[in-house]
């Protein structure tokens, strides 16, 4: 309620004549701004703080440099791997699908629900996400049993395992493929009909129609799009903490066992892992900045 | 593809590689589900029943942690409606060129994800109250930063699509005061937006993990985490009972638009 209050002396200034209106409104802004700076600004800061800091609060280099440990580095290869890998296939998933949704021919209620159940999908996360995937192939899942009863296919037998990097990528894609079908839905929109008909009074084929028009003009999106799932899957804590048990090493695990494992109680190189993560997703999203901008020209 | 292109306008069949992949992709995204449904009422080898189910319903911990989420969305929400309704009203009305300013600063939380924001928190706060440190009005103050792309977005399209400044200006001409205006006039007509941030941080606290397990808070979440350590078909309800909180926020979210006659706000996705 405080907004309200603050608000208030912009009634005088409405009636004090324009000069003093404008000089006033910005205070309307203040609450959020200090919210933001006091709860998003200030503690990314104090993460670059946290990462020079050493025990005894003087300046050290000593955690960036277990950054650069074959340890570590290992891990955020891993991450940014598994961040490819699934941006790339639910990328493309993705858009198959949506397409499929959006397509002429594709009744209205097929859209509706693809695009309510993508809502949920893309926040289904985590402990029941991995849970649901045990069941599904998991040693005992029900997949792995059927094609194990029913074709003599063992697929853990086979080197598969739901804790492996193919495991993960099968679960990071149940989040990533609706995240892509909510962000490409609109660009799929913007693709006008006329297009196609002009393409193909010119005598195009369909495949040079997406040759060179279509996927042209949907470029700057999907890239922003990809760069966008790339960040989520990088990101993500809930799913890889419980799928992975010390398989396969992510930085955001790393960061849950630094922060509450007993084994490693060193808080300040959580700080500086966190900070590596920062440093890799503000290139990313610099990536998707300048890729928005081009994909603008093309909508509307 | 020809298919498509060659038809007259006005009703076409469905092209058959849609239907390939929307059945592909049916299969990929409900055998989970479906399985996870069969899992959760599995009793012994091959016997099924509710025992799970009944297990959790009775275990106090399940209603405590479900409580707490509860407890820590509502508070979330009415923090993020209350700092971000008249920031968003004010910056269309007053401030457009703060726009981007507000947009950047709201879509940030996808830069820093939850992992990275609850690290920041706990190292930027550590010099606080422990009643503040140590309590949970820190995880609120988190969640908030995650709602905050999820809220403005939708308030942003909720006011977009009306005339604010017409508005304002009967209401202010006829002699209500800035809280009036905001209240009785502006807040009315944003229900739709509300509505769906509402239901959408609603369905993010109540799934929340990160943030709650690293600032060790027993929420419905990290009580599922802790449930499928000792027992799997425990968890498995639990999942289901997770995904269904979910789906219902997002169908909240479908029907107050559908009431309001408002146009559908962009659900859910971007974290």
């Amino acid at each position: 309620m405080a907004e309200l209050t603050r608000e208030r002396p912009d009634v005088a200034g409405a009636r004090a004549g324009p000069h003093r209106r404008r000089s006033l409104a910005w205070l309307g802004v203040v609450p959020f701004f200090a919210y933001a700076v006091a709860f998003l600004l200030f503690p990314s800061l104090s993460l670059v703080v946290g990462a020079f800091q050493s025990e005894e609060g003087g300046f050290t280099l000593r955690l960036v440099e277990k950054l650069i440990q074959p340890g570590t580095l290992k891990a955020y290869w891993g991450s940014i791997q598994l961040s490819v890998v699934t941006a790339a296939l639910g990328g493309l998933f993705g858009l198959l699908l949506a397409y499929a949704v959006v397509t002429r021919g594709t009744p209205a209620w097929v859209r509706t629900v693809a695009t309510t159940f993508s809502g949920v999908a893309a926040n289904f996360a985590g402990v029941p996400l991995a849970m649901a995937f045990v069941s599904t192939i998991g040693f005992t899942g029900i997949v792995t049993r059927f094609l194990r009863d029913a074709f003599g296919i063992d697929l853990y037998e086979a080197g598969f395992s739901l804790y492996s990097f193919a495991g993960l990528v099968i679960v990071y894609l149940y989040f990533q493929i609706p995240l892509m079908l909510l962000v490409i839905t609109p660009a799929l929109d913007g693709l006008r009909r006329e297009w196609r008909e002009a393409a193909s009074n010119l005598g195009a084929t369909p495949t040079q129609y997406w040759r060179h028009v279509a996927l042209p003009i949907l470029m700057p999106s999907l890239l922003g799009a990809v760069v966008l799932l790339f960040g989520n899957a990088f990101g993500a804590y809930a799913t890889a903490y419980a799928l992975t048990s010390g398989q396969f090493r992510l930085v955001p695990v790393l960061i849950g066992q630094v922060k509450i494992g007993n084994v490693l109680s060193d808080p300040h190189y959580g700080d500086a892992l966190a900070l590596g993560m920062v440093v890799v997703l503000a290139f990313t999203m610099l990536a998707y900045g300048v890729l928005q901008r081009k994909a603008a020209r093309w909508q509307r | 593809m020809a298919a498509v292109s060659t038809r007259p306008a006005g009703r076409s069949r469905v092209p058959w590689w849609a239907v390939l992949w929307l059945l592909l992709g049916a299969a990929y995204f409900l055998l989970p589900l479906f399985a996870t449904a069969q899992f959760s009422l599995q009793v012994g080898r091959n016997a099924y029943g509710l025992d799970a189910y009944r297990e959790i319903l009775q275990d106090p911990f399940f209603r405590q942690s479900l409580a707490f989420s509860f407890k820590l969305s509502v508070y979330t929400i009415v923090v993020a409606l209350v700092l971000l309704v008249p920031t968003a009203y004010w910056v269309h009305l007053k401030l457009p060129r703060l726009r981007p300013v507000v947009e950047f600063l709201t879509v940030l939380p996808f830069v820093v994800p939850p992992i990275v924001l609850v690290v920041g928190l706990l190292r930027g706060f550590r010099w606080t109250p422990t009643w503040f440190y140590g309590g949970y009005l820190l995880l609120v103050a988190g969640y908030v930063v995650l709602a905050f792309p999820y809220v403005y977005r939708s308030l942003d399209a909720g006011l977009r699509a009306i005339d604010i400044h017409t508005l304002t200006e009967a209401a202010l001409s006829l002699g209500a005061s800035w809280p009036t205006v905001l209240l009785r006039v502006i807040v009315p007509n944003l229900k739709a937006s509300l509505l769906s941030a509402a239901f959408l941080t609603f369905a993010i606290v109540m799934g929340e993990f990160t943030m709650a397990v690293i600032m060790l808070f027993n929420t419905f979440a990290v009580y599922i985490a802790y449930v499928m350590e000792t027992q799997a078909t425990g968890a498995a309800a639990l999942s289901l009972i997770s995904f269904a909180i979910t789906w219902l926020s997002m169908l909240g979210i479908l029907l107050a638009a559908r009431r309001v006659g408002g146009r559908q706000v962009q659900i859910g996705g971007v974290r």
